[in-house]
């Protein structure tokens, strides 16, 4: 069984294919920006990248993402470290409380970004309406994921 | 305009912010809880013969177990850290099984046997309250956990004066904190004996009082440190204190690291939730407008255990007026033992409830008067050196009640949009409502308990500042703000300071981080040390450079001339090579409050907050569902030190004062909770919200160092009322219980 995590390809032995994805990022590979929240599947704060779809690494078995590229919140930075712009947004909006969301968030928003590059304020709050916050009121998160929209359109323009 | 400044912003954005459970050490075991799972019985034994056997289980641990204190409380002490002998609630703890893994812990729990006896139990507080109800804890003598009241003027004076008298009863929710992480601990014993601790709680004091006293170590042998947590709002004293206690005497117990993460259902099944309230209200009123008097009597559930339950119903007191004059008071409050799952802190601390109430109430009496109810509550409300019903006059501060609500008011056009209210119009298939509330709060603990904090100021050799305060991080960015006041005082850019990581063992008991009490009590401590840090600078540049320092700015020592003296840097290494320490340790008392539990008249508090909120809404008659389309804040701040992260608690409060209204209620049978998990107990989404508008107003407060004042609270507590006044709008009805639910005209008239 094979899967890539943040570029890296991991060869699993087949009875790991029932232990849950969540688990496996957090406890195997240190990755523990993927947080858990619920455990169930409704809080999204465990959301990662299964190739370019958001999903709850809290429902997802290894077998089921076997031969899968994942992405998680360690995996998003520039290859030089520096932010990404939607982390860039988050950062310089406000949009960041005590934080625990933050991860889950920011994957969901680049799963939009991704899918419509050019989100209004509506399909935004849409696309994060499986991500609970309970600090922020979500006002600036979604200021952040539009403002990184607006960013990286514009720069998609300019190097056209 | 200043930008927004996080501290921990990089860290949290890019996933590697490290909170408790993502932690872990060599030889790290890990423990979880058994809950009783009924709420009265007496506990006659465990069986855990079966349990212990169970693969990769190290120890079960039970009462017994326990070296020190077995019951805890920051007032009483009635919190077993382990239930003995006798069950109380469903949220009780009867004991820990310590194993290899957290699934093989959790396979052993299911193991263990119980030996219990019922004994009936009591969910009414009301019935709680009568006087053959059999006692809750017989030790205190009484289901009455405490009792407050204000005796003001004449209330039978007042009746006789009244115009108008209105009788109302309101009733509250009980609600989940939901914190996004839920509650975790890792405790090891140190090689030098000390009980190293870290976890998701807010009062690292209260948490190492705890953690001692159950190991019957001294306080210098436990040290808590602080690390990333996932959210408190009030709700992480008590439970998560535990949390840690139990972690620690896991450890201690087993020689080893030990670690405790709840589940999500765990969680929800232990924690204390916000205190349901009813109140009834008797309110009188002149043909003027004026108030004559008001009675009023609530009853608080604070369920089986004490927490803070005094201290929230004592806020509901003093507030119990709501921010109007009212010159005959008659006010009984009373917190009561249940054995529903026990209540405590929880962002707004006793005022939520009270304002859900009055807010309406006030509407309600000008409605019968004929007045509009933003004439009636401009002619009633507290203005600047107004006497409060606890006889405190209102001059040390700006009293701002009548501009936050012009504020508010014309930003949401209030007088235009209140002519298109709906009314329950049958002839429409969608109702419109405008509403709004307003409201004064005491800021920080008042008369609760002492009140005060303390921040260190160390310059390091090459100019670098480390800060630490004894305010606790809970993810509302409070080192931020504490980072920008000190930068500000010392005249250098943020990134000279660095807040570091708090211990318990080296700042004094700074007291919990609750009241919206971190950025008035934290910031004045910093502000306060900024002063002696400056003038030991200050003077070691007279002496040893014969010049008077006028102030610091952009990393200068500047004369009174504007001309620069020498930079930070040379000053401080001025500093160390004439052996002068630039250290600083300032305190910020709160100035002196008072209390006279007799006839409930004090100078409660040493200074308010004002605000006022403004809601939207449509309501759907055929499905009773209500949408809300619009929300405008305004609150008086003292001053906004970092004005984005003020903007957030804004959005933050109001979105969790919606949930109050409109749909959160903890679901309890028999005392226990029912709901396990998120999707039984529902949060408000994105998708649930519309747009806000956040309004700071700054009315600088003499009597804050850093001219701040608090936001965390204020921001909930009129949200609900301002929706149920624009439910009341939109459907011509009154909903004066919580959460509200639209009857649809077939359930009126069955
Ligand atoms: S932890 Fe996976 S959705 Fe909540
Ligand atoms: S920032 Fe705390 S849950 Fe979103």
């Amino acid at each position: 069984m094979k899967i890539t995590v943040n570029g890296v390809c991991y060869k699993l032995a087949e009875d790991m294919g029932a232990r849950l994805l969540s688990d496996w990022l957090r406890e195997d590979l240190g990755l523990i920006g993927t947080k858990i929240g619920c455990g169930i599947g409704v809080c999204g704060s465990c959301t990662v990248l299964v190739d370019k779809l958001a999903k709850r690494s809290c429902l997802l078995k290894l077998s089921d993402v076997q031969d899968h590229e994942i992405t998680t919140i360690e995996g998003i930075a520039n290859a030089d470290g520096t932010l990404h712009p939607l982390q860039e947004a988050f950062v310089d909006c406000g949009a960041i409380q005590c934080g625990f969301c933050t991860p889950g968030m920011v994957i969901s928003a680049l799963a939009l970004l991704m899918k419509n590059p050019r989100p209004t304020r509506d399909e935004i709050r849409k696309a994060l309406k499986g991500n609970l916050c309970r600090c922020t009121g979500y006002q600036q998160i979604i200021d952040a994921v539009e403002l990184a929209a607006t960013k990286l359109y514009s720069t998609k323009q300019s190097s056209k | 305009m200043k930008q927004a400044f996080r501290n921990d912003a990089l860290a949290k954005v890019t996933g590697r912010a490290k909170y408790t459970d993502d932690y872990s050490m060599p030889g790290m075991l890990h423990a979880l809880p058994l809950h009783a799972d009924c709420s009265s019985a007496l506990l006659r034994g465990i069986d855990i013969s079966k349990a212990a056997k169970m693969p990769g289980v190290l120890r079960i641990i039970t009462a017994e177990d326990v070296p020190g204190e077995i019951k805890f409380g920051q007032i009483i002490r009635d919190y077993p850290v382990l239930a003995h002998k006798r069950i109380r609630s469903s949220g009780d703890v009867l004991a820990l099984v310590v194993a290899q893994s957290r699934g093989e812990a959790n396979a052993a729990l299911k193991e263990i046997k119980l030996e219990l006896k019922d004994s009936p139990g009591l969910y009414d507080p009301h019935q709680a309250l009568l006087p053959d109800a059999p006692l809750i804890h017989p030790e205190h003598g009484s289901n009455i956990c405490n009792y407050h009241r204000v005796r003001t003027g004449d209330i039978t004076a007042g009746e006789k004066e009244a115009d108008i008298i209105i009788e109302e009863s309101f009733s509250t929710s009980r609600v989940e904190h939901a914190y996004l992480e839920p509650e975790s601990a890792l405790a090891h014993l140190r090689p030098d004996g000390v009980m190293e601790v870290i976890g998701s709680m807010q009062h690292p004091f209260s948490t190492r009082r705890f953690v001692a006293a159950t190991l019957g170590f001294e306080l210098k042998d436990v040290e808590v440190k602080t690390v990333p947590m996932g959210g408190g709002f009030g709700g992480k004293d008590d439970t998560a204190a535990l949390v840690c206690a139990r972690a620690a005497l896991c450890a201690y117990l087993c020689g080893r690291p030990v670690k405790i993460t709840y589940s999500r259902e765990m969680s929800m099944k232990e924690s204390y939730k916000r205190h349901p309230y009813d109140i009834s209200y008797r309110m009188g009123v002149k043909r003027d407008g004026g108030i004559s008097f008001v009675q009023v009597r609530m009853v608080a559930d604070g369920g089986a255990y004490c927490s803070v339950t005094p201290w929230v119903t004592w806020r509901s007191t003093v507030q119990c007026s709501g921010c109007y004059e009212a010159p005959n008071v008659h006010c009984d409050v009373y917190g009561v033992y249940t054995n529903n799952i026990f209540t405590g802190a929880f962002r707004g601390f006793g005022s939520p409830q009270v304002n859900w109430a009055i807010e309406q109430l006030v509407e309600i009496a000008a409605e019968k008067l004929g007045m509009d109810e933003v004439d009636f509550r401009r002619m009633n409300m507290l203005k600047q050196g107004s006497v409060t019903v606890t006889k405190q006059k209102l001059d040390s501060h700006t009293v701002s009640l009548n501009e936050v609500m012009d504020k508010v008011l014309t930003e949401i056009d209030y007088h235009k949009k209140r002519k298109l209210c709906s009314f329950g119009d049958p002839s429409l298939d969608k109702w419109y409502g405008i509403g709004f509330a307003i409201s004064y709060r005491g800021m920080s603990l008042g008369a609760e308990g002492v009140d005060m904090n303390s921040a260190i100021l160390n310059v390091q050799p090459d100019g670098s500042v480390l800060l630490e305060t004894g305010v606790h991080e809970n993810g509302q960015g409070s080192e931020s703000a504490m980072i920008l006041i000190a930068a500000e005082e010392l005249g250098l850019p943020v990134s000279r300071i660095r807040y570091r990581m708090p211990s318990t063992s080296n700042i004094p008991d700074g007291g919990t981080t609750v009241a919206s009490r971190g950025t008035i009590m934290g910031g004045g401590a910093t502000t306060k040390a900024a002063e002696i840090l400056r003038s030991i600078i200050s003077e070691a540049v007279k002496d040893h450079m014969g010049k008077s320092v006028d102030r610091f700015e952009d990393g200068w020592i500047l004369d009174a001339r504007d001309q620069r003296i020498c930079s930070w840097d040379e000053a401080i290494r001025l500093c160390y090579s004439k052996q002068i320490y630039p250290y600083a340790f300032g305190v910020f008392q709160a100035p002196r409050v008072s209390w006279d539990e007799d006839t409930g008249h004090g100078d409660a508090y040493f200074t308010w907050v004002y605000g006022c909120q403004a809601v939207e809404l449509e309501v759907e008659p055929k499905t009773g569902k209500i949408s809300i389309l619009n929300m405008v804040a305004a609150h008086d701040v003292g001053r906004a030190i970092n004005p984005d992260m003020v903007k957030g608690q804004f959005y933050g409060g109001m979105t969790m004062g919606a949930g109050y209204g409109l749909i959160e209620e903890m679901p309890v049978k028999e005392g226990a909770v029912t709901a396990t998990n998120l999707h039984q107990y529902k949060v408000l989404r994105s998708t649930d919200l519309p747009e806000m508008t956040a309004i700071i107003v700054e009315n600088p407060d003499p009597l804050s160092p850093s001219k701040a004042k608090g936001i965390g609270e204020p921001t909930l507590e009129i949200t609900a009322p301002a929706i149920a006044n624009a439910v009341y709008r939109a459907t011509g009805k009154r909903y004066t219980d919580q959460p509200i639910k639209i009857r649809r005209e077939s359930e009126d008239n069955g």
